[in-house]
């Protein structure tokens, strides 16, 4: 299998040296791309197209950690993990797919990218979940009406966070992105 | 590994043969033999570093060129370059891959048929609207810079990305023609058309790695000197 490529966003450079050569030591991973801090983060993402974020949360602007992830737009699906070694609000830490504190073994850090990288394909390995689940059309055809997912919320009864949820699903079992290619995708199975 | 002046151009191209695409927009003429890479620019009136540094981008998708290399480059090319390639995209690919689709959407019902010549025209739009930016605000900009000039207030900061949302769309296609197009529809002309695409998605993926390798970094030393 190839290695999955983390992308390490991190100031100091010795924790970034020495959390390198245990991730490395980690079968299946390597740290593919480090960046000091969160600007020009996107193109960074176009480039090193990582499998898994390891982001220090002290560098997300505190003005931004409500929607940090807006942040990692480019690669939506890819799960990430927070690097803590200061005191964080709980509550916004249960935002990210992981948590490697600073004193975690290395046994720890491998547990913790294990249990967050099956989550990630979780959904794909039952069967019963290929095909699309009936809300997951009604939300569908609403993005091929170009809703935007406030709207979608709002028709369909359901929290935004619902919406968006049920979005990522369609797209992650499709594996079409575009709204545009949505609405062909719906029209071809006549759901409009 | 990395490609060195010395290097013959037919062993380059035999160890990458998608660089064959390279060559047209470079207008170097295939029919050259033995000769080394240095000796094929030195006759073309090209910067070998500059040629090597695109075959170089174009064939290691890890590999990130340094500030140095940038600096010490002769980059007149780029522009021509990148204009070359759309000129590709828009003139030979794109119009084939619609001839094919339109084909394909002939033998579907008249309302399917209407909304997949609608996505690919879109696309296609989308596309040419992509490119004539880059060539009537970015490209402007740039040879302005290199001519010493401010460029107006603009800045490379300004060049919106959307080439990942033109991928996608590709991709999008991709998707409909193998998984949701009813299997009776063309199955001879849709695998065909399918690796069209997937050599056109491809080559636009270089082509946008060039962009944020090379030429936004590029933009930006010059950008940086000025200050």
């Amino acid at each position: 299998m190839k290695n999955r490529k983390i992308l390490l966003i991190e100031k100091s450079p010795i924790v970034v040296q020495g959390l390198t050569e245990l991730l490395n030591g980690i079968p299946d991973y390597e740290v593919a791309a480090v960046a000091e801090g969160l600007e020009r983060i996107a193109e960074r993402l176009i480039v090193v197209k990582p499998d898994l974020i390891v982001l220090n949360p002290q560098l997300v602007d505190y003005s931004k950690r409500g929607s940090f992830r807006a942040l990692f737009q480019e690669c939506p699906q890819v799960p990430i993990v927070a690097l803590v070694y200061s005191y964080f609000d709980q509550q916004w830490l249960r935002s990210f797919n992981g948590i490697i504190e600073i004193t975690d073994d290395r046994k720890k850090i491998e547990s913790c990218l294990t249990e967050v990288m099956q989550a990630d394909n979780a959904p794909s390995d039952g069967p019963d979940l290929y095909e699309l689940s009936e809300r997951e059309r009604e939300v569908l055809v609403e993005v091929a009406n170009g809703l935007s997912n406030k709207e979608i919320a709002t028709k369909l009864h359901i929290s935004v966070h619902t919406a968006i949820t049920h979005r990522k699903n369609i797209v992650k079992k499709t594996g079409i992105k575009s709204v545009a290619g949505l609405t062909v995708y719906a029209m071809l199975n006549n759901l409009m | 590994m990395l490609y060195t002046p010395k290097m013959k151009l037919a062993d380059i191209i035999s160890s990458n043969p998608s660089l064959v695409l390279i060559l047209q927009r470079f207008r170097i003429e295939l029919g050259f033999g033995e000769k080394s890479v240095a000796e094929i620019c030195r006759a073309n009136g090209l910067s070998e570093q500059f040629f090597l540094l695109i075959c170089n981008v174009y064939t290691n998708d890890r590999y990130l060129p340094s500030m140095e290399e940038l600096q010490g480059t002769d980059m007149s090319s780029l522009v021509p370059y990148l204009i070359a390639s759309h000129g590709y995209y828009l003139d030979e690919r794109i119009p084939h891959i619609e001839r094919h689709l339109d084909r394909i959407a002939e033998a579907c019902p008249q309302n399917h048929k209407e909304i997949l010549q609608r996505f690919f025209h879109d696309y296609k739009t989308e596309v040419q609207n992509h490119f004539l930016y880059e060539e009537k605000t970015v490209f402007p900009y740039i040879e302005a810079l290199r001519n010493g000039e401010s460029g107006d207030g603009y800045s490379i900061n300004q060049f919106e990305e959307n080439h990942s949302n033109i991928e996608d769309k590709l991709n999008d296609l991709t998707n409909i023609f193998i998984k949701y197009l009813p299997g009776n529809i063309m199955p001879k002309e849709r695998v065909s058309v399918l690796f069209d695409i997937f050599q056109l998605s491809g080559d636009l993926n270089k082509h946008s790695l060039i962009e944020e390798k090379i030429l936004i970094p590029y933009v930006e030393t010059i950008e940086r000197s000025r200050k």
